[in-house]
């Protein structure tokens, strides 16, 4: 089947079977491979980007799910308005390995754009569905906790790519 | 801002008064600068690397715990397609990984020796017609009977055997006032490197061979792929992408997948890619190893360990892989940080029909520090002391001697940590608390718990490794005046990548924009080690500072001679200063290499003098040194359910010096809730061999939900073999955080928790059968 689609904010068509995964066809037909994967079954969220605006694991997602989608990946949102997340993450010790960050970020950028002062109770709700093996999460605790009383990371996600 | 002292080098640099203030980049925690790209998505990975023309591997695996292999057909023309098949058959050299030796076969040959050993490896265009082709595999296999448990496999020959003993340990005993047995065991655990293995190989028109991929070890890899194939070690090349975790379950695996994915790329002409999904990688890849550990403890009626008596049986598996090794570490960590001196030890690994376990962060250690550490806490509560009482009355300190003889130096902290981590938590009084609370709880309500664990880690290759290693790190001059840095250390996320610039600006003068430290890949490289042993920071980086140190006293010397007339100058930050114009060293070493040509410095790692081991006997310096930490663990068990939360670790660790604190603090951290991981929740189910749960579904890590509070404390006492003091620490934390949580749930419930993972399910057994870790 054929889906159009905007990526990053710009507009892509996929040809192929309904049932091929998001994730493949970012890694594989656009080079995207900034999304990750971990688990391919939607346990580790290695591979978290934005659908319209919310925080999908992209091993999940279908095709036949994507048509009129506006996706966004850690490649749109890490140069854009996710970048002081990003730079607090590897301030504060929260990139080790960094094989689960992008997905990290992907998710923790949606929760700081619905509710800008997370407590820590709020953070390790919306990130409960990321993995990370590397950090015990304190340098993920903070970078997020820190980057919301920056305020820096009010950008707009409903146009994250300008 | 260090001042650099050339004096010693040559008469005419001044002696400086300023040579001791320490520059700025040692103890801070600038940004890693791996680290905007990993978080961006733009590192690649060994899955993201885009190769032009390559084919996908897949592998075919034994369903079978032990069977002969009686038939093999490949019918490419039904399922397979254009696919290529390689077994063993096809093999171009000796049928063998090459690791401490070459017994752990690439491909079963006549037979299977565990259930996902692979028979055959495929490759074909796509990934999903690499998967699809293993339909085109006929075969058949004749079950043998399988060796699935230790108590089966004590019959038979062990993979590794050691012993060590010191004192009249029976006589002691004999004499002591109590004589206290125990038994504890652990499970297996599982990597969940969020990055699963891959490779991809090719070979170039001239027929070397290149592999690219993640690794922790790229000249282990080289090693054995010049084995496998027979090449010329200057014919093969082994490339580390970013590694994304490692954790030891990239330490000896990635070995293996290499020479499958070169069978292939040699089977097909092409390049190819084998990587591995999750469940492979559960199914396919090495384990921490499953302890039983016994304990008989000789006491003094005041606590003092008269004499101690253990034995250590490890589940190797299938094949040896590390594992004599990984029992040398575990033998040299089984007496704890603890003075004794009459102690027995013998380890063995023993021979199971089950996958090969391997490295794992803490190599051995983990499992006897809980054992260790569980049977002090036994011992406490059967003299009536306090799980600090009796750590407090035979911990080891600087002048003891372990039970191996190793002198302990200044730098020995345990007490340190011990008394710091009491100060922070007052363990003592909450321990009481929660004790005398037990008894009169009200229903429903969690039952609170604290437990302490007080824990060591020798850092650097065990025994004589480093001595006979000796491995070298090299500096060069670029053309444009940098100094290049060549080492084959890869960053798998525990900071190299920031600690190494730091070192090396800190003892060259530089700036850290005049370094460029080269990708580890075997054409490039010394083989300065492996990463793994917690050798990074302290073995390789001291062999960088000196490197470094060198190359730029060399520079900073002849600029003196040839442009300032002989006057004493100064190295700092990258500048040159004390002549009549100051200059940047950049400047100054881009003239070197114009003028006098290319400067390169080879070092090789300096052993601590004096120091000796006696692998026969296990006596002498075991470890270069040792890093210290103690736990103290705080969380609340659901008086229904039992389960168990974690609600606070206080960690305190002596390292040394903390190059970069954040990153240190980091390892600290990540290594406790992988430890937490290991005592409260990671388990391996096994049915006739085989594992069942090779998913993230069912074989749980922690989340962050899980996470408790981690508050990591550093301690600082230099040890002078490392960079600027620093000990080696990557795998310490391993080595805590179980015990630790063991005791708590103990002091919450009452139940003598011996044996990990303490999932819920299993306390209720104890409960009920109110466990103890007598024999």
């Amino acid at each position: 089947m054929r889906v159009e689609l905007t990526v990053n904010g710009q507009p892509v068509a996929f040809d192929g079977h309904p049932m091929e995964r998001l994730l493949d066809l970012l890694r594989e037909r656009l080079s995207l491979t900034g999304t990750k994967e971990g688990c391919g079954e939607g346990e580790c969220g290695a591979c978290s980007v934005l659908v319209d605006g919310e925080p999908q694991l992209s091993c999940l997602v279908p095709l036949l799910q994507c048509g009129g989608r506006r996706i966004d990946t850690i490649e749109g949102l890490a140069h854009g308005p996710a970048r002081a997340l990003v730079e607090g993450l590897v301030a504060a010790g929260g990139v080790q390995c960094g094989a689960c960050t992008p997905g990290i970020v992907v998710t923790a950028w949606a929760l700081l754009q619905s509710n800008p002062a997370p407590t820590r109770e709020e953070v390790a709700g919306a990130l409960a569905g990321n993995l990370c093996r590397c950090t015990g999460y304190e340098g993920i605790f903070r970078a997020i906790l820190q980057t919301a009383e920056s305020h820096e990371h009010s950008g707009k996600v409903e146009n994250p790519v300008s | 801002m260090r001042r650099f002292r050339l004096a010693r080098r040559t008469a005419l640099l001044r002696d400086s008064a300023e040579r001791e203030t320490h520059m700025n980049t040692i103890g801070a925690s600038p940004p890693r600068p791996d680290g905007f790209a990993k978080a961006a998505g733009e590192a690649c990975y060994a899955d993201d690397l885009i190769v032009p023309g390559m084919w996908y591997g897949a592998t075919v695996r034994s369903p079978h715990a032990h069977a002969r292999l009686a038939d093999l057909s490949w019918a490419p023309a039904g399922a397979g397609g254009e696919a290529v098949c390689v077994t063993a058959r096809e093999l171009p050299g000796p049928n063998g990984v090459q690791l401490v030796d070459d017994s752990w076969p690439i491909l079963a040959d006549r037979f299977v020796r565990h259930v996902g050993e692979p028979v055959a490896v495929l490759a074909a265009p796509t990934r999903r017609a690499a998967q699809a082709a293993r339909q085109a595999v006929a075969i058949q296999y004749e079950p043998l009977p399988a060796v699935l448990s230790l108590e089966e496999a004590a019959a038979l020959p062990p993979l590794a055997a050691v012993a060590m003993e010191t004192g009249s340990v029976d006589e002691t005993m004999a004499g002591a006032d109590r004589v206290i047995e125990g038994v504890y065991r652990s499970g297996h655990q599982e990597h969940v490197y969020i990055e699963c293995q891959g490779m991809t190989a090719w070979f170039e028109p001239d027929g070397g061979l290149v592999v690219y991929g993640s690794m922790q070890c790229p000249y282990y890899v080289h090693k054995a792929l010049v084995h496998a194939f027979g090449l010329p070690a200057e014919a093969v090349r082994v490339r580390a992408s970013e590694v994304g975790g490692g954790f030891g379950g990239k330490e000896d695996f990635p070995s293996l997948i290499a020479i499958h994915a070169a069978l292939l790329a040699r089977a097909t002409g092409r390049p190819v890619r084998l990587a591995y999904d999750r469940g492979e990688d559960i199914i396919g890849t090495t384990k921490r190893h499953p302890a039983v550990i016994r304990h008989r403890t000789g006491v003094a009626a005041d606590g003092r360990l008269a004499a101690m008596d253990i034995e250590i049986v490890l589940d190797g598996g299938a094949y040896r892989t590390l594992s004599p090794v990984v029992l040398s570490r575990a033998l040299l960590h089984a007496f704890g940080p603890y003075r004794c001196d009459h102690v027995r030890i013998r380890g063995r690994v023993l021979r199971t029909n089950t996958p090969p376990n391997g490295a794992f962060r803490g190599f051995g250690a983990p499992q006897v520090e809980f054992a260790v550490e569980r049977q002090m806490d036994r011992i406490a509560r059967l003299l009536g002391l306090d799980p600090f009482a009796i750590r407090e009355r035979n911990v080891v300190g600087p002048g003891d001697r372990l039970p191996t003889g190793q002198l302990l130096d200044s730098s020995a902290a345990a007490r340190l940590c011990l008394e710091e981590v009491e100060l922070r938590t007052g363990f003592r009084a909450r321990w009481r608390e929660c004790e005398a609370a037990r008894t009169r709880r009200r229903d429903g309500e969690p039952l609170p718990g604290i437990g302490l664990s007080l824990y060591f880690h020798g850092a650097g290759f065990t025994g004589n490794g480093e001595r006979s290693m000796r491995s070298p790190v090299t500096a060069r001059l670029t053309d444009e005046g940098r100094v290049e840095v060549l080492t084959a250390t890869t960053d798998m996320g525990q900071g190299s990548a920031a600690v190494f610039p730091q070192i090396a600006a800190a003892a060259g003068g530089l700036a850290t924009e005049d370094l460029v430290f080269t990708a580890p890949d075997t054409g490039q490289v010394p083989d300065s080690g492996p990463t793994v042993a917690s050798r990074t920071t302290m073995i390789v980086g001291a062999a960088i500072a000196r490197a470094v140190a060198d190359l730029t006293g060399q520079v900073a010397a002849w600029w003196s001679t040839s442009r300032a007339g002989g006057a004493a100058l100064c190295l700092a930050d990258g500048n040159l200063t004390g002549a009549a114009e100051d200059i940047a060293f950049r400047r100054a070493a881009q003239a070197y290499v114009e003028e006098v040509g290319p400067l390169t410095v080879t070092v090789r790692h300096q052993p601590p003098p004096g120091h000796s081991f006696d692998e026969a006997r296990y006596q002498g310096d075991a470890y270069p040194t040792y890093a210290w930490g103690a736990d103290v663990v705080e969380l609340e068990v659901d008086p229904d359910t039992l389960a168990v939360k974690p609600l606070k670790v206080t960690a305190v660790c002596e390292v040394g010096r903390a190059i970069h604190p954040t990153l240190c603090a980091g390892q600290i951290e990540g290594g406790t809730l992988q430890a937490l991981g290991f005592a409260l929740m990671e388990e391996i189910k096994m049915r006739d061999g085989r594992y069942l749960n090779d998913r993230l579904a069912t074989y749980i890590i922690p989340t962050i939900t899980d996470s408790p509070q981690i508050a990591v404390h550093l301690l600082e006492r230099p040890w002078e073999g490392g960079p600027f003091g620093a000990k080696g620490i990557g795998e310490l934390p391993m080595d805590g955080g179980a015990p630790a949580a063991a005791a708590a749930i103990e002091n919450a419930t009452g139940i003598a928790v011996a044996e990990i993972p303490a999932t819920p399910e299993r306390l209720h057994e104890w409960r009920r059968d109110g466990g103890d870790a007598g024999p």
